[in-house]
């Protein structure tokens, strides 16, 4: 772990949003290359917001569905 | 004054305008499991999101006009959705208790605490992500207040992006980012709290 560590920890999310420019992008994955403790924490955040998103899903009830449809205009 | 049949121009007009109407209404209906996916996450319980929903096609049905084509529907129907979730009142929830877990801790945090309670040597962020079980996330999520979860819900759950994010709130983009880097923060610190032991 180094400084550059901390400054890859701050570009983690704005990394994985897709924001930063490619200069930014060029430098974090220079660093992931040659840092296997960063690189696993990115893989972990990357992995962690997915698993998030699956587990808080929840299907909509089917009753929903059919009370929605029935709002549509009669034709 | 004529009291003629409807001209031709007239009847074609309408009927263009039923087509639009019903393609609109299929559309929107299409996108109706997302929208409840987010809606879930935003609203308190499971039939406070179903109520959300029902008023948000109801309300989205009446005023399709008001749609421009093209545009991104998903977005405007959370943007009513949000609206009428405000509109209710949601139930007032304690101010958000800075720590500082979610304030001064940095982003590896959660990982590395987790990684700590992983038996093992050098455990792969899979093992990792296992101490936290899908209740805990559940409930790590609906524990952060409204302003940030509504924020870290369309972009991490809806994955809306930032700018639509803004129009749906309707608050501007900086302060989008800002309550999305201190929701994710606090979203961590929630988990850390219940992570397996």
């Amino acid at each position: 772990m180094s400084g550059d560590c901390d400054k890859c920890e701050e570009m983690m999310q704005p990394f994985i949003d897709g924001v930063l420019s490619d200069a930014e992008v060029r430098e974090a994955e220079e660093h992931l290359e040659r840092c296997a403790w960063c690189a696993k924490r990115y893989r972990f955040e990357e992995r962690l917001r997915h698993y998030v998103r699956v587990a808080v899903s929840e299907p909509m009830p089917p009753e929903l569905k059919a009370k929605l449809a029935a709002l549509r205009t009669e034709l | 004054m004529s009291d003629s049949a409807p001209s031709t121009a007239d009847t074609r007009r309408l009927a263009e305008e039923a087509r639009a109407r019903v393609r609109f209404e299929e559309e929107a209906l299409e996108l109706s499991d997302q929208v409840y996916r987010v809606a879930r996450r935003l609203a308190g319980s499971r039939e406070e999101a179903e109520d959300l929903v029902q008023q948000t096609y109801e309300r989205a049905f009446r005023s399709w006009r008001q749609f421009t084509p093209g545009t991104n529907l998903r977005a405007w129907l959370l943007r009513i959705l949000t609206n009428l979730n405000i509109d209710r009142g949601r139930r007032s929830q304690r101010a958000p208790q800075t720590t500082s877990l979610d304030t001064e801790a940095g982003d590896y945090f959660l990982y590395n605490q987790l990684e700590a309670q992983t038996p093992g040597e050098n455990p792969d962020e899979e093992r990792v992500l296992e101490r936290l079980s899908q209740d805990s996330i559940v409930e790590a999520l609906a524990d952060v207040p409204h302003d940030f979860r509504d924020v870290l819900v369309l972009v991490d759950i809806g994955e809306f992006a930032y700018a639509d994010a803004a129009q749906i709130l309707d608050i501007p983009i900086g302060t989008v980012m800002s309550r999305l880097h201190r929701g994710r923060r606090i979203l961590k610190a929630n988990l850390a709290e219940r992570a397996v032991a």
